[in-house]
């Protein structure tokens, strides 16, 4: 093997500050999609579970449809195959604002909140039929009853699965380097097609991805413990 | 304006190539996905069982292989193989065996945890049981524990895998023409992006949702 190392490739040069930039692009991508993933997994996951027909179903072809698709696909169907049906305003307005940018972050959200619901809907599922039934006999209507009982207690009790899956929405971030978004993956790679230093550029970004999603179930992992409801969760039991 | 010609004259190239890969064609979603999960399990019983084991210089190398790749997104492991294999071997690999590569190197990572979790969901009692009968640790694995636990990863196994199926659209990033690369294709062409990437998502949920309904009649037959 004769392949010349030269880590300083990282820090000389533009490449430290593309770095820089990728990191903060991936964060920001991640941490908007994972609003928009909460609210509808929230939402759509306790529809899943409501008394209701038509609210279930409704719910239910949202989550099986985004959920089973390829995320890429996602993002190519948002990005090329949405705008040209938005009107003449909008599509101007978008392309002006970074369209690769909310094209992925939609991608991104409405999948993962698809994936999410499935979470919420377990974690909803999980609680005592009882506790509902209680909630609607003290004269609580249905929404009340998810709002203030149900849905608050499934939330503490599905820390563990969500952090998986929001691990997963910012992995899977990266595919937005498809529709050229400049987050951590493009920029590795254009460190690489700048430097020639494929290793270099390779392993300073997946040292990065490593250091977030190790540090974020770390810290997961304390949250979890002081949230989790005394009697309901076992740990390490 | 929804403008359905395009996919009924490019239907044998999305679906018998993209999809199916047949036709003399290097290329499909299928050939892609099918030795990727048979081979990425194999690897990942490898993975789990070796987790599991006594001796600490086998546990500890396979949990820090499935830390690490459950660490990093796929697109990365993708472009990690791309560049760095040639550089290694010094021969120019076709898309196939890079993509190949990545998702068993990748999956195996996933299918261990799942293998591990199996197996750790039967009762200790059965080992100890059939210890007690005079099997070996070997007949213990292979006659008690294992029947067991592959039928309590039925249903995450099924889950995995259509993630990994899901996942090989990725490989269309370095250019194997699967189902995404074939619809990019023709899209150049044609400029119809709605109709094609609504069709081939259509395409992707009919696959994956049958697989995960015929999942779900394995899953009522064992008790």
């Amino acid at each position: 093997m004769s392949y010349q190392f030269n880590w300083s490739v990282l820090w000389s040069g533009q490449s430290g500050g593309w770095l820089l930039q990728g990191l903060l692009t991936t964060l920001e991508l991640s941490a908007l999609a994972w609003v928009l993933a909460a609210a509808l997994g929230i939402t759509s996951g306790a529809m899943r579970t409501v008394p209701w027909r038509p609210l279930r179903a409704l719910a239910t072809l949202y989550v099986e449809f985004f959920r089973n698709v390829p995320l890429l696909v996602w993002m190519f169907f948002w990005y090329f195959g949405v705008p040209p049906l938005l009107p003449m305003t909008i599509r101007e307005w978008l392309f002006d604002h970074e369209a690769e940018f909310w094209a992925a972050m939609f991608a991104l959200g409405v999948y993962h909140g698809a994936r999410m619901a499935e979470v919420i809907r377990s974690g909803i599922q999980s609680i005592p039929r009882t506790q509902f039934e209680a909630s609607v006999a003290m004269g609580l209507t249905t929404f009340q009853a998810y709002r203030l009982i149900i849905v608050p207690i499934a939330l503490r009790l599905i820390v563990p699965p969500a952090t998986n899956e929001s691990l997963n929405l910012l992995k899977n971030s990266s595919v937005a380097l498809t529709i050229s978004v400049a987050e951590l993956t493009f920029q590795t790679r254009q460190i690489e097609t700048y430097t020639a230093k494929a290793i270099e550029a390779l392993t300073a970004g997946t040292l990065i991805y490593l250091v977030l999603c190790v540090g974020i179930a770390t810290v997961m992992a304390r949250v979890e413990r002081r949230f989790a409801i005394p009697g309901l969760i076992a740990r390490g039991g | 304006m929804l403008d359905l010609s395009v996919l009924v004259n490019n239907f044998r190239f999305l679906v018998v190539q993209g999809l199916l890969g047949l036709g003399g064609f290097t290329g499909g979603t299928l050939r892609l996905a099918i030795p990727a999960i048979v081979l990425g399990f194999l690897l990942g019983i490898f993975v789990g069982l070796a987790r599991l084991a006594r001796a600490r210089w086998i546990s500890v190398p396979a949990t820090l292989y499935v830390e690490f790749f459950r660490g990093v997104p796929l697109v990365m492991v993708i472009f990690w193989i791309w560049f760095i294999v040639p550089q290694l071997l010094r021969v120019p690999i076709p898309e196939y065996g890079v993509a190949l590569a990545a998702f068993v190197i990748f999956e195996a990572a996933y299918f261990g945890e799942i293998v591990r979790a199996g197996i750790q969901s039967v009762p200790r009692g059965q080992v100890e049981a059939a210890t007690a009968v005079g099997l070996t640790r070997a007949q213990t694995m292979r006659f008690v524990v294992l029947p067991q636990a592959i039928r309590n990863m039925v249903p995450s196994l099924v889950t995995q895998m259509i993630v990994l199926f899901k996942d090989t659209s990725l490989a269309s990033i370095i250019g194997y023409v699967d189902l995404t690369k074939a619809a990019q294709i023709v899209n150049n062409r044609e400029i119809r992006p709605f109709e094609l990437y609504l069709f081939i998502a259509v395409v992707y949920w009919v696959c994956t949702y049958s697989m995960s309904r015929v999942a779900r009649r394995f899953e009522r037959r064992p008790a």
